[in-house]
């Protein structure tokens, strides 16, 4: 059974079609992204899940059960959903224990007090129950809201934006915590994000919205190697497009010469485009080469070029172990990848 | 050559701005500790005590009756969709704009023994005389309470109402979504979280029915308000009407403290645009009827019906009420307002600059003394201008003795009196909306004009206004519209014979007689909508 099936969902506000004739399902113990720019329509699908928005058709059932429809509205406090918000949403008169208790329906006063020290205790917390949201830091708060949302075993998990008030620094240390903590209590999660790093850390499957649809779902390698659409390639890599002429089904021609494909190019049509990323393309020193390069960014472990050549301005990735004579003439090559052809 | 001011000027007339206007309240409160002849010691033999508890059933009532209004009101048209919501947001404010009076005398006019529900029972049920039945008598202090907590339910309303949707939205959201229902999420969470805010309501509740003069002065019900006014009015005592307003002081301090302590501190979080279209319970049936038909009873007890009345005595007494009288003190009271607006919009101007461009510990004390008058009840108030007034035409009319030259009451007795209260009561308003506006100018355009060789008068003069002028366009329109609707105040401090609009309204409803100036008093609701349709705007804008 599926945790979650969205089936035609299509929500509007002000005439306007937010959400537009989604359909998605979510495995048990899977963690699903849903990726977008902001206004896709991403955080009102997530409303929507939860029942704080009715949608205007189309149907929401969590482990089989109908949220909507024939059988009427489930109002949000009936569905047994686990949210996290983007502020965290700490009830600020509560303490850190009363929080976490806030959604256990257990009466039992022991029973209650060992579940939030199990709580407590998984996010790492323990001593910490007698504080007040505001003397926790927001790395604090956040493992407060996760435990919070997990003490009453919800059917599903939905994460909205959880990881955009983090600095840098400690946010990728806190995706791989929150991601075992939720694959340790075996919940089926939803999470909203329009940063591609935090979904390919924390995601098992990427569902890329475009528009209030779904423009492609799939692991993260198969979204990164083969986009269905122009618009997923774009969202998932810096790169440009270079007119191309499909020879067979693993190699194409371009004005920079033959590029072999990894993967099977398909039955399209002959003429069209690859879209190339900085990683797709390398610089070498060559006594024929007419690259200009127009300059250089220092990245730690590469070097980007940006480079001019035939005309064409594009981006390249370097070793930086490896950095390039620019006194010599450089000359361009495309790498043998998983080629991304759009006719 | 630009036209200079040292900083010691500026500091100079915002001293000067702030001592003036503190005077009063200076004055009133040494005057409360002068020994008195007989009669304060009369009043607090016989009738102060009753006038005390008086004030404090009125404002726990008033207080009371507010918050079984307010609070139901605000958590429906916050949390709740049903048929209407969008339109009660605003409308439920409306009875803002409604003097006591005016709905006071509708009442009574309704439900006295000669009124239309009265006189419909006993043809209903066949009653011959008030001996027949019991019918409850308005003129009391509990029909004080109700007339007054539904004009005033609408601060709390909005304050209350404000704290749920943009303080605790989000977490009754988180709440519902851990299982909670609407009353569980309602005690635990929405409740705890906005007690400030309720408090600061009730406190701002209090401060206001204390103040309140014409209804309780009609119903005949002694509160301390009417204590002042007839101990002036009745003994020319200053002495025991300072002292009475000493006890309103307390009062006043107390709640002003209260309000102070318990304004709920700004949380900053992002303002999601969805939260102003989205619900958090979608009402249903019977449910939603409840809801809208509670709605409408309070609106229509506050505002509908008491307009209904006036405009239908408007039109029955129209060639009465539209005569040269109305347009008289309505024009007397449009150019008290007019120039009461101007003055304090250059005061606090100077005043506001001066806290910009002065650096320093005491910057902001002009301001503070200048506010002092800010929530002084009208006859309070008034006493506190005649003390120092009446001494200064004392002094000047020794200083002249003897010469061609009489000044008589120059101060106490022209208008300078009532225009002089209204600056010290309103002050405080018209720095309040500048000071905001001045908050949203970034300190860099002034050292930018500063770098670019500007002074300080030509970089208020060139930047600053053009920038400010929606804030002082509302600073003067508030104002304005205040001094208009002003009564108590008015009707100690004008001239021999010199009627605002206000008075001659309360004129007429204390002689029983509100049809035959009824366009004066739409005129008064009209005005009164005013700030309501400002305020209104500006939410929206923030939003």
């Amino acid at each position: 059974m599926h945790s979650l099936v969205l089936e035609n969902l299509s929500y509007r506000y002000d005439g306007e079609a937010v959400v537009n004739n989604l359909t998605l399902n979510v495995e048990q113990n899977e963690i699903v992204c849903l990726l977008g720019a902001s206004g896709c329509g991403k955080t009102t699908t997530l409303k929507v899940i939860a029942g704080l928005i009715e949608p205007f058709q189309g149907s929401v059932s969590i482990l089989g059960k109908a949220m909507n429809g024939a059988s009427g509205f489930i109002p949000p406090q009936k569905r047994n959903i686990g949210m996290m918000f983007q502020d965290y949403a700490l009830f600020p008169h509560l303490t850190v224990a009363q929080n976490v208790a806030f959604g256990l329906t257990i009466k039992d006063k022991s029973a209650r007090e060992s579940r939030v020290a199990e709580m407590l205790n998984l996010v790492q917390l323990q001593g910490y129950a007698a504080r007040f949201p505001h003397e926790l830091s927001g790395g604090q708060q956040q493992r407060v809201a996760i435990a919070r949302a997990l003490a009453y075993k919800p059917n599903l998990l939905l994460l909205d934006e959880p990881f955009s008030n983090i600095d840098a620094q400690v946010r990728f240390q806190l995706i791989n915590d929150i991601r075992r903590i939720i694959k340790d209590q075996q919940v089926s999660a939803i999470f909203v994000s329009h940063s591609k790093e935090e979904a390919f850390a924390f995601a098992d499957r990427l569902a890329i919205m475009d528009k209030g649809k779904i423009a492609q779902v799939g692991d993260p390698k198969t979204l990164f190697q083969r986009p269905k659409s122009k618009m997923v390639a774009e969202f998932l890599g810096q790169g440009i497009y270079i007119p191309a002429q499909r020879v067979n089904g693993a190699s194409v021609e371009t004005k920079f010469g033959a590029v072999h494909s990894l993967v099977e190019l398909g039955n399209m049509d002959a003429k069209g485009e690859v879209y190339l990323r900085p990683q797709h393309i390398t610089l070498e020193n060559c006594a024929q080469g007419s690259v200009k390069i127009l300059n250089q960014r220092f990245m730690g472990t590469e070097y980007i070029y940006r480079v001019t050549v035939e005309g064409q301005e594009l981006e390249v990735s370097h070793p930086a172990h490896e950095p390039l004579d620019l006194t010599k003439p450089i000359s361009l090559k495309i790498k043998a990848h998983a080629v991304n052809f759009f006719s | 050559m630009q036209l200079s001011l040292s900083l010691s000027k500026w500091q100079t007339f915002a001293w000067l701005i702030g001592l003036s206007l503190s005077v009063p309240l200076l004055f009133l409160i040494v005057e409360s500790f002068q020994p008195d002849s007989e009669v304060f010691a009369h009043l607090w033999d016989t009738v102060l005590w009753d006038y005390v508890s008086n004030t404090i059933w009125l404002i726990v009532g008033v207080c009371l009756v507010c918050a079984l209004i307010a609070l139901p009101l605000g958590w429906l048209t916050a949390y709740c969709e049903f048929p209407g919501r969008r339109f009660f947001e605003w409308s439920l404010m409306l009875p803002l704009a409604m003097p006591t009076y005016l709905i006071a005398y509708v009442y009574t006019d309704l439900l006295d023994y000669a009124g239309p529900v009265q006189i419909a029972l006993r043809e209903w049920f066949g009653w011959q005389s008030p001996d027949d039945y019991w019918f409850f008598d308005i003129r009391t202090l509990p029909g004080a309470i109700v007339m007054i907590a539904l004009v005033l339910y609408p601060y709390l309303f909005l304050i209350f109402r404000t704290a749920l949707r943009e303080q605790s939205f989000k977490l009754v959201q988180a709440s519902q979504l851990m299982g909670k229902s609407p009353s569980q999420s309602f005690f635990k969470v929405s409740l705890p979280l906005s007690r400030g805010a309720i408090v600061a309501g009730l406190a701002l509740i209090s401060m206001e029915s204390m103040a309140d003069f014409a209804t309780v002065h009609y119903f005949a019900v002694s509160t301390l308000t009417t204590a002042v006014y007839d101990t002036w009015l009745g003994y020319y005592s200053l002495t025991a009407a300072a002292k009475i307003s000493g006890i309103m002081l307390l009062f006043l301090f107390l709640a002003l403290t209260l309000e102070r302590l318990s304004r709920p501190t700004q949380v900053v979080h992002e303002r999601q645009s969805s939260v102003n279209s989205t619900t958090l319970y979608h009402l249903k049936g019977t449910q939603a009827w409840l809801a809208s038909g509670f709605c409408w009873l309070i609106l229509a007890v506050a505002f509908i019906v008491p307009t209904w009345v006036l405009v239908d005595y408007a039109i029955n007494y129209f060639e009465q009420a539209w005569n040269d009288s109305f347009f008289l003190y309505a024009w007397q009271s449009l150019k008290i307002a007019f120039w009461v607006s101007v003055v304090l919009i250059i005061m606090s101007m100077l005043v506001v600059f001066n806290q910009r461009v002065s650096h320093g510990k005491r910057v902001a004390v002009p301001g503070k003394l200048a506010s002092t008058g800010y929530a002084l009840p009208g006859t309070v108030l008034a006493i506190a201008v005649l003390i120092p007034l009446t001494l200064l035409d004392d002094k000047l009319n020794t200083w002249f003795e003897g010469t061609q030259f009489e000044p008589g009451l120059l101060f106490s007795g022209t208008i300078f009196a009532l225009v002089f209260a209204y600056v010290v009561r309103f002050y405080a308003i018209a720095q309040g909306a500048v000071e905001s506006s001045y908050q949203r100018i970034s300190p860099s355009l002034d050292m930018a004009s500063f770098s670019l060789g500007r002074n300080r008068l030509s970089t208020m003069l060139s930047i600053h206004l053009p920038l400010l002028r929606r804030g002082i366009l509302t600073a003067a329109l508030l104002v304005f519209i205040e001094c208009m609707k002003e009564l108590p105040a008015a009707l100690l401090l004008r001239p021999f014979n010199y009627e605002t609009l206000a008075t001659h309204v309360f004129q007429y409803v204390s002689d029983e007689q509100l049809e035959l100036a009824s366009v004066s008093a739409l005129f008064i609701v009209l005005v009164g909508l005013i700030p309501l349709y400002v305020v209104n705007r500006s939410m929206e804008q923030r939003s």
